[in-house]
């Protein structure tokens, strides 16, 4: 029984996205659609990516700082370690997962509750393909969110460098050497294949969630906290293949 | 016209269409009426080709919609307006945008030559100066009449309407199903409205259908609707909520 609606589920994940790409809608209402959702989606989500960035930057640098108590490891490692792990981890992974919960649940919100109230219904009697109405300016938009997590990045690291130096526990000489040493230019060549990976299931999976809901208001909440768990097992399960196949 | 010719319909287990078929005329307020389940939505939205159908034809004047092309289905959805139960009004759009939705998606008429026909449904409707607001901003009564204006914007021939005057006061329900007749006749559109509220059969019931869990059980006016002995008829007619209803209404009408 699990197992069957699993398949079914998926099943209508990629009926979903196989609608999306066809039947499109007429371009100047597109173009229009695209750029409220790259205002909606991306432009309000700048504020949050910034703050959370800033502040994690700051704290991986005193974490480091703190850890280093051995004489014989140089200070520089504060700089290399918020480069690392911002790069790698942080703002790809972690910033998508919390914009699972932000993008995610609004996603799903909006286009549930333009399901329980037959807007989409609306759409689909005056003959337009809503699946490509909703969901494709979703995904142009996101094909931005490479943008946020490259702000990210340099908030992060900004964070930790003002941490580390204004912290007292490093010098600015020693975190700049910190962030040069053994750079590897694949590594921001992964981050960002990632996060184009993460950007099509952060603008796929909730719409897909909201798309095809039943039932009322209370359904569309039920739906946001679905989405919000199928998003971010997707994003920490590529996460986990594309590292595989790309860095070991 | 539509015609309609042994509609079934099943969802899973359930049979919700047994074979109906009728005639909806041109120039015309055919409603749809029946107690709560008993199919009315599911045939509308086999009408308006939301819902396959698991057997039987819809014919829009002459033509089957199950041998129309791509072009031809393009061009029926074109001439097809729906008035939904709650509005289905989009609550990211203004008013005016609401309205001019369809002109924008259909036409390659001038932002003004639309602002023109917008208002002029508007107007129609007896709407003014809400342009600018959303539907959230305005009545549930107001929200109909925009979903009306919304409608026929385009100049449609059909007009489908599910259940107009839910969630209003019986005074505001009379006015929008007058408001769905006039405008039927000025347009000569087929209408089709589903009800279950016997103050819209007083009122528009040119031609009626009754269903009772998915059978057509009675076709006829609202003539004939108090002097038929058909049992079906008047278990549904004479049930107490509904007489409670047109009582409200003419106390209210005073
Ligand atoms: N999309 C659907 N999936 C499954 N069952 C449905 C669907 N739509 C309607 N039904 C069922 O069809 C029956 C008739 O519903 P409906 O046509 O909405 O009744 P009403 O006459 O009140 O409009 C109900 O039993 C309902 O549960
Ligand atoms: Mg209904």
């Amino acid at each position: 029984m699990v197992i069957t609606n699993l398949i079914k589920d998926i099943g209508s994940y990629f009926i979903m996205l196989k609608r999306v790409f066809s039947g499109f809608t007429k371009g100047s209402v597109l173009k229009e659609l695209i750029f409220k959702e790259i205002d909606d989606l991306i432009i309000g989500s700048l504020g949050i990516v910034a703050f959370i960035s800033f502040f994690v930057g700051g704290v991986i640098a005193i974490q480091t700082a703190l850890n280093l108590e051995n004489p014989l490891i140089p200070k520089s490692l504060i700089g290399f370690a918020t480069r690392q792990s911002m790069i790698l981890e942080f703002a790809p992974t972690f910033i998508s997962i919390i914009m699972a919960g932000k993008m995610g649940s609004f996603i799903t919100s909006s286009i549930g509750s333009m399901r329980v109230t037959e807007q989409i219904d609306a759409l689909d009697v005056m003959g337009i393909n809503s699946l490509n109405y909703l969901v494709f300016p979703k995904i142009v938009a996101l094909m931005l969110f490479p943008l946020l997590i490259a702000l990210s990045m340099f908030l992060g690291i900004t964070g930790g460098y003002l941490a580390g130096v204004y912290g007292g526990f490093t010098s600015t000489g020693e975190f700049v050497a910190g962030l040069q040493d053994s750079f590897e230019p694949f590594h921001l060549t992964y981050a960002f294949i990632k996060t184009f990976v993460f950007a099509f299931i952060l603008a796929t999976v909730p719409s897909w969630q909201g798309y095809f809901m039943k039932g009322g208001a209370l359904e569309v909440g039920k739906a946001s906290t679905n989405s919000f768990v199928w998003t971010s097992v997707l994003i920490i399960l590529s996460n986990y293949i594309i590292t595989q196949l790309l860095l070991s | 016209m539509i015609r309609v010719e042994n509609i079934h319909k099943s969802f899973e287990e359930n049979q919700v269409l047994k074979g109906i078929s009728t005639v909806f005329e041109k120039g015309k307020t055919s409603l749809i009426i029946g107690a709560s389940g008993s199919g009315k939505t599911v045939l509308l939205k086999c009408l308006l080709g939301l819902f396959q159908p698991d057997e039987g034809t819809i014919y829009y004047e002459d033509k089957a919609i199950g041998i129309m092309d791509d072009e031809e289905h393009r061009e029926l959805r074109e001439e097809i307006g729906m008035l939904f139960q709650g509005g289905a009004l989009f609550d990211s759009m203004t008013i005016e945008e609401n309205v001019m939705f369809p002109l924008r998606m259909f036409t390659r008429q001038k932002k003004s030559e639309m602002l023109d026909r917008v208002n002029e449904v508007l107007a129609r409707v007896k709407l003014e100066n809400v342009n600018k607001r959303f539907p959230a901003e305005i009545s549930g009564g107001m929200q109909k009449r925009v979903s009306i204006a919304r409608a026929i914007v385009n100049k449609p021939k059909y007009l489908f309407c599910d259940e107009p005057n839910s969630g209003l006061d019986p005074r505001t329900a009379t006015i929008i199903d007058n408001l769905i007749q006039e405008i039927t006749h000025e347009y000569n559109m087929t209408t089709v409205v589903v009800s279950h509220d016997m103050n819209s059969v007083m009122e528009i019931g040119e031609s009626i259908v009754l269903l009772k869990d998915g059978v057509l059980v009675w076709e006829g006016t609202n003539q004939d609707i108090f002097s038929t002995d058909n049992k079906d008829v008047t278990e549904f007619v004479y049930s107490s909520e509904l007489f409670k209803k047109i009582r409200e209404v003419q106390q209210k009408e005073g």
